[in-house]
């Protein structure tokens, strides 16, 4: 089962730039370790994960084996309208993961 | 006195000191002997190696690092497996239909308390039982499903979502009755030499924490972040297994999953990290 969280402020005011985090497990196994038999445990690790708001898509990665299990992204996007975030990722052995999540945009009060 | 009088000074003084270093003797034998009985009667608790004022968390002997990702909310690893509890909490058992929350309610609030009392005894088999062998006794018997696999992410999700509900409520676990025999085994194993290295637990955890085993600080083990993501694992992982890691580091004869012994240990740890905070989920190296 694949499992990932994503988090953004609270409180997102239409044009703030919001920074996104997102954590997806994974064990991301380079292919160079043993399990405990001796035998090494081929490479699986996260192909190409992408972060699409809305309709535009907002994030890119195409983690190799350098990156650590359960992986934390960080980015940024400009806020402008409430639409949902919709994470998409496949790893080596083909299996697909995704998570959707709305982020609220609140209005800019007029000042 | 007034008797005593008319014998002679010198006589009735030695009488007097013969009379009083015999009452003397005979009270001393009293206490020892009122004393000695209420040992018999009255539980004394076992002397402990570590006072409360110095007990340590592994947190204390981690990196900054390690740290800051335990104390993140957010990014800490363990949150995704914690998800998977919650999850798994209200999902219906294909044989029954019955669920942890069709008994148990919410785990935040009803399992409040309980992940402190482990290892204890289980009253129905009178076994030692650990906090996943409940679980697994809860799948089996009230659930009907298949037990769930030690060091799986389906266990360890539950686990960690049980242990979460006692977050910061302090260990304490009952080492009376039943318990006492299995107590006594776990710190016997706990100050055995044992292993190629010929190590003990006490000769790294309570005469040397804070010492160097090579780069990494030695720990005093205790048991209260448990079960942790443990970087070196890449994901969370029970105390026995922490175990077992120590008995590969002193090479010792690796006892089989789910051997007594590991919850005898277990149990001794923690009655000896009693005091301190539960701090699931927590992350160390």
């Amino acid at each position: 089962m694949a499992f990932a969280r994503i988090q953004w402020p609270e409180r997102v005011l239409a044009g703030d730039v919001v920074k996104v985090r997102l954590l997806v497990r994974h064990p991301m196994d380079t292919g160079y370790l043993q399990d405990l038999l001796g035998k090494l445990v081929p490479r699986n690790v996260i192909r190409s994960l992408t972060c699409t708001w809305g309709q535009q898509e907002v994030f890119r990665v195409e983690p190799s084996s350098g990156i650590s299990a359960n992986p934390l992204f960080e980015f940024f996007v400009r806020a402008d309208q409430t639409a949902d975030m919709l994470v998409e990722w496949t790893d080596d052995r083909g299996v697909k993961g995704s998570l959707r999540q709305t982020l609220q945009v609140l209005p800019k009060p007029s000042a | 006195m007034s008797l005593r009088s008319f014998v002679s000074r010198p006589t009735a003084h030695g009488l007097q000191v013969l009379e009083r270093g015999s009452w003397l003797v005979f009270m001393v034998f009293l206490w020892w002997g009122v004393s000695g009985f209420a040992t018999a009667q009255t539980v004394v608790p076992p002397e402990r190696s570590l006072p409360l004022w110095q007990l340590k968390s592994g947190l204390h002997f981690a990196g900054k690092d390690v740290q800051a990702l335990q104390a993140d909310e957010f990014a800490n690893p363990a949150q995704l497996w914690l998800n998977q509890g919650a999850q798994a909490w209200g999902l219906p058992s294909a044989a029954n239909g019955k669920s942890c929350a069709s008994c148990h309610g919410a785990a935040a609030t009803r399992m409040q308390g309980v992940a402190t009392r482990y290892p204890a005894i289980d009253a129905a088999s009178g076994r030692l039982f650990n906090l996943e062998d409940r679980i697994n006794q809860c799948t089996t018997r009230h659930q009907q499903a298949p037990a769930l696999t030690p060091e799986s992410d389906a266990l360890l999700g539950l686990s960690l979502l049980v242990t979460q509900a006692s977050k910061g409520m302090p260990l304490r676990v009952d080492i009376g009755g039943a318990a006492r025999a299995h107590w006594q085994a776990g710190a016997a194993l706990f100050t055995q030499r044992q292993g190629q290295m010929n190590l003990s637990c006490a000769q790294c955890h309570d005469q040397n924490f804070g010492q160097r085993l090579y780069t990494d600080p030695l720990s005093q083990g205790q048991p209260n972040g448990y079960p942790v993501y443990r970087l070196e694992w890449q994901k969370p992982g029970s105390l026995e297994r922490r175990l077992r890691s120590c008995y590969a580091g002193i090479r010792a004869e690796m006892p089989p999953w789910g051997a007594l012994e590991m919850r005898q240990l277990a149990l001794y740890l923690t009655w000896r990290g009693e005091g301190l905070p539960v701090e699931v989920p927590a992350v160390r190296k």
